[in-house]
């Protein structure tokens, strides 16, 4: 679905990426794990041109996505993104904050959206915030929020930035659920995690980075349990 | 002593002034706040070729020549170079309107900027990943916010456009500072005519304030409910 051929990205002089070749299958969760600093949300945002790639080029469908030509809002629309600081429009009730996209960018009709704006809300379990403002929600809800607004444009995949690290422990639990169920309906998604059980548990292929390149990737019993590089680890033996 | 009993008689000079003052005031808020945005746009305008931006450069340049010179100097300058330069026939209220609406909208161009940037980029990026484009997000997720920002700082610069307006008085516009002049003249009384004229700015300044302040609050509560 997504292919990545000779990615580099460098800011001003720093090389942050240096050649990514990757393929992320359709139905096929990839989590992306690997010391801070080490390219993985870089990495991410290229994948939906939130960066722009210094060279190489991102496959999306067929389309060349860096292609001045390709239309980046259409292609956007059809990748969902889930940040690490939920980002959810502080001035817009919850239903608004899923509506607000489908509205103005896909202009399905009103009543549509809302119907399923309501089911997307009841399937991260918050019917009841409908008219709640972000600011009265706690971070666990705002992220499910994030979710259920990135859902509502239908996309063909999800990239998660470390979707559970601004989160109270208490409250990873429940977006890690919603993330799961996501996976269960059959989403593609890229994954940005610190949550190694997690990604040991989901995840059908585990990408290792470490500065700006994919050191290593395999099942998750191949990364995990049977790592081959040093830095693999040294990594999984902080971390685990 | 003062002595504000001989003045009654030239309360219409001064309502004539306050009349004045406040149509070159409002005038001057509404032009200034529209060109404001428009020089802010230019300013962050990316269109160019390469790295020369000649759009953005032109707001630059702008905002620095409005900024880093007096405003009576530019009022003069309009005056006397609208006759001169471009041979039209523009009257002292309008040169006052022009001179202050393109000096005020460099501060205000700068306030819209400083309230923009102090949104979170989160925000901006959030909705790009749905789907919009620039511009619709720019209207739909940055401006509804920025605005609350922008707010009590252009309240601001609507009360210096107030008090700013007062220099219309040396091209000969009519207005309040001006008529206290007047007023100066024909009694032979220094200090009175002024004080009334600081009264009738004091009551402008404050009652603008307190809207200012309302609308403000009105904005606030939005985010909360
Ligand atoms: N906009 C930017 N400008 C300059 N440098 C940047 C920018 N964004 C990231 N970097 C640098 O690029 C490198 C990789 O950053 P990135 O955010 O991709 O790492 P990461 O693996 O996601 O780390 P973390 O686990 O801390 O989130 C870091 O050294 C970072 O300082
Ligand atoms: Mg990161």
């Amino acid at each position: 679905m997504i292919y990545v051929k000779d990615l580099y990205k460098n800011f001003g002089k720093t090389p942050v990426l240096s050649g990514i070749n990757q393929h992320f299958k359709k139905g096929e969760v990839t989590v992306i794990i690997g010391p801070s600093g080490s390219g993985k949300s870089t990495l991410l945002r290229c994948l939906n041109l939130l960066e722009a790639p210094t060279s190489g080029s991102i496959i999306f469908d067929g389309q060349n996505i860096t292609d001045k030509k390709a239309d980046i809002n259409k292609i956007r629309q059809r990748m969902g993104m889930v940040f690490q600081q939920f980002n959810l429009f502080p001035h817009n009730n919850v239903i608004n904050n899923i509506m607000l996209a489908p509205v103005h960018v896909k202009r399905m009709p009103q009543q549509d959206i809302y119907k399923r704006g309501l089911e997307l809300l009841s399937r991260v379990g918050l019917s009841s915030k409908e008219k709640d403002y972000p600011a009265s929600l706690s971070g666990g809800q705002k992220q499910r929020i994030a979710i259920a607004r990135a859902l509502a444009m239908d996309p063909e995949v999800m990239l998660f930035d470390e979707p559970t690290s601004a989160l109270d422990p208490e409250m990873v639990g429940e977006v890690l659920d919603v993330i799961k169920n996501l996976i269960k309906e059959g989403m593609t998604m890229v994954i940005v995690t610190h949550e190694m059980g997690f990604a040991r548990e989901v995840g059908d292929r585990i990408l290792f980075m470490d500065r700006g390149t994919i050191l290593e990737e395999g099942t998750p019993e191949e990364v995990f349990s049977n790592p081959k590089h040093q830095r693999t680890i040294e990594f999984l033996s902080k971390v685990l | 002593m003062l002595d504000f009993s001989s003045l009654d008689r030239y309360i219409p000079k001064f309502l004539e002034g306050l009349k004045v003052t406040i149509g070159l005031s409002i005038a001057t808020v509404i032009l200034a706040t529209v060109l404001g945005f428009i020089i802010y746009f230019m300013k962050a305008s990316k269109s160019g070729i390469g790295k020369f931006r000649p759009i953005s450069a032109f707001a630059v340049v702008f905002i620095e020549l409005m900024r880093g010179t007096p405003l009576l100097l530019q009022i003069l300058l309009v005056f006397s170079g609208g006759k001169m330069l471009l041979g039209i026939d523009i009257s002292a209220f309008q040169s006052a309107v022009i001179a202050i609406t393109l000096n005020a909208s460099a501060f205000i161009a700068e306030i819209v900027r400083a309230g923009i940037e102090a949104v979170d980029k989160g925000q901006m990026e959030a909705a790009r990943s749905l789907g919009m484009s620039r511009s619709l997000a720019m209207r739909l997720v940055i401006m509804p916010q920025a605005i609350k920002n922008i707010l009590p700082a252009i309240g601001n610069e609507f009360v210096n456009i107030i008090k700013a307006s007062s220099m219309a008085s040396v091209i000969g516009v009519g207005e309040l500072t001006l008529a206290a002049k007047i007023v100066q003249g024909a009694t032979y009384l220094a200090l009175e005519p002024l004080i009334i004229s600081a009264v009738f700015y004091l009551i402008l300044t404050f009652s603008l304030g307190r809207l200012m302040s309302w609308i403000e609050r009105r904005f606030k509560s939005s985010d909360i409910r």
